[in-house]
């Protein structure tokens, strides 16, 4: 594979692959319909090749990934679980993959089933009262959410400017804050990583429309002090929203709708073990309390008389939010892993990663510094900082961990542990991976010590070498 | 314990474990959830499945659902029945690509990052524009963010909209709006197509960007010249969302002045799915790069100086500008990108023109056809693979009847229109044939023989 050489530089005039049906009807010449001016002047520029160049142009870039299947993929805060094979199978049955968003709901009942039970389901895990599916990723349901605090807001008369955030929040928060026209204003936690109710009194007032929080938070703890929190928000008037991004350590645990949560967002790709695909698709369910339903977006996906329906009109609604529905196929890969997992199975989940978090925690934790806390919830976030005066930095570790065939932990995330390496093992690993992962880690602790440079040059045997991202933002070749 | 089938390590396992952590059992792991706050009793859902069990009970459910594998799909309005041909899904299949993450670590993620270069660069090439980012979720939500993205570069507050784009679209426009106090205004939609009027008229000196679909909701190409001409030299961001396969035979965005185009790629590759997950596509001017929502891949060399490629221009985006990025989004909808990708490729420069023409071809027979029988079009212009035809009877009944025929009729409008209720939308993919339509046609001429008739 030559890294760069596109299917644009493989195309050859006069080959193709692709075939299609010549219907037994008269053709029709363009320039007949539209006006000279609306007709394509000139190629488009698109590729000529053939069937097989494709397939092997494209299998070879794709071993050129890591990935879940491959190895430990442990990236903080992303969840990168095993895909269950089922989950493509089910979802790419005719009846799912084939089916038009806008058939009649009575030709739709299967679809509507899963779109309603999946948020039923959901809604059970988190201790919420009603849902919606069609947020297509955690910062679609994040601003969906934000809309619906606004809407909120507006419907009691009053709006309000601002959307506390703690200083450990995901990027995502404050830019969905700002898209739904709210002012961020970041909360320091507390030196043990937690948010402390005493210091947020000083934040609250009747200008701020709601905190979202992140429990577990970023740094894998629980916000231990969250009912407070949550009584605190209320009783200023504002709306409790939870970024639910790390709801796998929770499952059968304890729920948001338990700590007085108003609004909480779950990511299916992550928590729910549907596949990230490279970026996506994934699905950001928003779960709500019942004083919050009316502004659920529309379509409104409900159940009446046994029969399952799509409601175009509902209460407050802050409107649609997606052409259609969300990422439907996300969701049949998820009801699929919530009926085979069962009560149990799903309280195991959390329970197997946060063991393998803590023990992965206690195998580095000699080695490398934990800033926060001998424990740890479903990951924890290590400091790099004390290799500085090796001259090395945390993104060396990164590199270096990928000579040893594994993919690194989110780095530099979140901003206030210094030179931060953020481990998410999960539930499917095993503890033998997990042996080998500390084991490379203190490795490459000690070859920190004795060839500092060997870890500042990583990697070493990887498909590229250490890759120019600087360059790359300066030369701005983006298409070809 | 049932339900276990992920779970790699067993109970001796987890004991060794909890010991090497320092705790006597699992709930000493707990501690900083207070007690009041934890789960009593299990959570209230139905028992494990089996594998065997959960694939019957969900291959029942798809077997309620009228799919296009049944019946023959005249439904289109932003989702279309296109074949998807085996290479696609086959490659889309593969866990190298849908079990990686995002690929912020370049060395280990070049496959994933070189097929969303060569998305970029095969859009860009599409719509004519310079660049293209990796996608974003539907095409509903890439127009929220061109118009938010204009909306940002004017720092005005006036979208000027035709009233002819697709209503579910213009709908997620509006709600992505509330957080702001910008406005829509639209033109109307009487005649099927957007007057250039209509739009030099509502445009003034507090328009931000003009918005436009061609072929609109109603399938018909807009006049992109003679709009075109009118916001020229208006100061105005213009926006153009384009079928992807309507661009073999029809010119692209930037004939027309577009700043932004955008635009729905499920028809490129993407099965249905009941709605989703689709594919969004933005892309611009060089210009305007550095304004653009969501993630873009760029080329480079790594440190022995060979090509690659990497994530770029990321001081855009949310997790290094927070408030400040130019979007929120993050996760978008790579594995449809990569779809796309191979789609184009195994299409190729004739295999998307012949593409269109058939399309075209098979709504023109159809149109022909209702028309021998006096049935015209409900709106007169020129359309591609879609077109509104009045049935002077309730367009939902009629879908719900023609069902029985094994026919999935088309879309009806009175929910977004109620002036509309008896006009049905009926759209022709390259998957439909000759005698499919002949069926449609009968059932139209039976319906009560249309409410347009010439």
């Amino acid at each position: 594979m030559n890294i760069g050489t596109t299917m644009l530089d493989k195309s050859e005039r006069g080959k193709r692959a692709f075939t299609l049906p010549r219907p037994d009807v008269e053709k029709v010449d363009p320039a007949s319909v539209f006006a000279s001016g609306l007709i394509r002047e000139g190629p488009v520029g698109l590729p000529e090749v053939s069937e097989p160049e494709i397939a092997r142009h494209f299998v070879n870039l794709s071993v050129l990934n890591h990935h879940v299947d491959r190895d430990f993929y442990p990236l903080g805060s992303c969840t990168m679980k095993y895909n269950p094979k089922v989950g493509g199978h089910v979802s790419a049955l005719p009846g799912f993959s084939g089916l038009h968003p806008m058939v009649p709901d009575s030709a739709a009942q299967g679809a509507l089933a899963v779109m309603y039970e999946v948020g039923r389901a959901l809604c059970e895990i988190t201790g919420m009262d009603d849902i919606t599916v069609a947020p297509a990723a955690g910062a679609h349901g994040e601003l969906t959410g934000m809309l619906m605090v606004r809407a909120y807001h507006a419907a009691q008369g009053k709006q309000r400017k601002k959307v506390l955030i703690p200083d450990s929040a995901h990027g995502t928060n404050p830019a969905s804050v700002a898209v739904a026209g709210y002012e961020s204003v970041e909360v320091p936690s507390g030196p043990d990583g937690r948010i402390e109710p005493g210091a947020l009194k000083e934040f609250l007032g009747d200008d701020v429309a709601a905190i979202m929080i992140t429990n577990p938070n970023t740094l894998g703890l629980f916000e231990t002090h969250i009912r407070e929190v949550t009584d605190l928000v209320h009783e200023s008037g504002g709306l409790v929203y939870m970024d639910g991004a790390n709801m796998n350590a929770l499952l059968g645990i304890s729920r948001p709708g338990d700590f007085g949560v108003d609004i909480v967002h779950l990511n299916l790709h992550k928590t729910f073990s549907t596949p990230h695909g490279g970026g996506g698709p994934g699905s950001g369910p928003v779960a709500v309390k019942r004083h919050l339903i009316p502004f659920l977006p529309v379509p409104y996906i409900c159940k009446q008389d046994g029969a399952y329906r799509r409601s175009w009109e509902h209460g407050k609604s802050i409107g649609r939010i997606h052409t259609f529905y969300g990422n439907f196929a996300v969701m049949v890969r998820a009801y699929c892993y919530i009926i085979m997992m069962g009560p149990d199975g799903i309280r195991r989940v959390a329970e197997d990663s946060l063991i393998n978090a803590n023990y992965l925690l206690a195998r580095v934790k000699d080695r490398l510094d934990v800033p926060y806390g001998e424990k740890c919830k479903h990951e924890f976030v290590a400091s790099g900082k004390k290799f500085l005066a090796r001259g090395v930095r945390t993104n060396d570790i990164a590199k270096r961990l990928m000579d040893y065939g594994f993919h690194p932990p989110t780095v530099y995330f979140p901003l206030i542990v210094e030179e931060a390496l953020m481990i998410e093992p999960t539930e499917t690993e095993s503890r033998a991976t997990l042996d080998s992962f500390a084991e490379a880690l203190i490795k490459i602790s000690e070859e920190i010590e004795s060839d500092p440079e060997l870890v500042k040059g990583a990697p070493h045997n990887t498909p590229v070498r250490r890759v120019d991202e600087a360059g790359a933002a300066r030369s701005l070749d983006v298409a070809q | 314990m049932s339900g276990a089938c992920y779970f790699p390590n067993t109970a001796a396992d987890r004991k060794a474990m909890l010991e090497a952590i320092g705790a006597y059992r699992f709930e000493d792991l707990l501690e900083d959830i207070p007690e009041v706050l934890r789960i009593k009793g299990g959570l209230d859902l139905k028992p494990a499945l089996s594998e065997y069990e959960a694939r019957k009970l969900l291959g029942r459910l798809a077997g309620l659902n009228a799919s296009a594998e049944a019946y023959a799909c005249f439904m289109g309005a932003g989702s279309y029945d296109h074949y998807v041909p085996s290479i696609v899904s086959e490659i889309a299949s593969r866990p190298e690509f849908y079990t990686a993450y995002t690929p912020y670590q370049a060395e280990i993620s070049q496959g994933t990052l070189q097929s969303i270069y060569e998305f970029q660069s095969m859009m860009a090439r599409l719509t004519g524009m310079e660049i293209s980012n990796a996608s974003l979720y539907d095409g509903a939500t890439a127009m929220a963010e061109a118009v938010l993205m204009a909306l940002g570069m004017s720092r005005k507050s006036k979208v000027v909209a035709s009233g002819c784009m697709n209503p579910m679209r213009l709908g997620v426009i509006n709600t992505y709006l509330e957080g702001g106090t910008a406005e829509v205004v639209m033109t109307g939609r009487e005649e099927g197509v957007t007057r250039p009027e209509d739009i030099a008229s509502l445009v003034d000196e507090d328009t931000g960007c003009v918005i436009v679909e061609s072929p609109n909701f109603f399938g018909l190409a807009e006049d992109l010249e003679a709009i075109g001409a009118a916001v020229k030299d208006k100061n105005v961001l213009f926006i153009v969302s384009v079928d992807p396969t309507s661009l073999g035979i029809l010119a692209p965005p930037s004939a027309f002045g577009a700043d932004i185009a955008v635009g729905e790629g499920q028809s490129l590759g993407n099965p249905m799915n009941y709605g989703g997950p689709n594919l969004g596509f933005i892309a611009t001017t060089r210009k305007h790069m550095r304004k653009l929502p969501g993630r873009i891949v760029g080329k480079t060399v790594d440190a022995d100086g060979n090509p690659c490629f990497c994530l770029t221009l990321q001081t855009r985006e949310q997790h290094i500008r927070r408030e400040r990025a130019t979007s929120n989004i993050c996760t978008n909808q790579a594995l449809n990108a990569l779809s796309a990708t191979v789609y184009l490729s195994w299409l190729g420069e004739q295999g998307l023109r012949e593409l269109g023409e058939t399309c075209l071809s098979l709504a023109a027979y159809a149109a022909r056809e209702l028309k021998a029988l006096g049935i015209m079009p409900r709106f007169a212009g020129p359309f591609f693979k879609e077109f509104a035809v009045d049935l002077g009877v309730d367009a939902e009944t009629f879908v719900e009847d023609a069902l029985e025929h094994g026919i999935l009729a088309g879309v009806p409008l009175g929910r977004f229109y109620p002036d509309l209720k008896n006009c049905l939308l009926v759209a022709f993919t390259e998957k439909r044939t000759r005698a499919e339509i002949d069926i449609l046609v009968s059932l139209i001429a039976g319906a009560g023989g249309g409410g347009a008739k010439a």
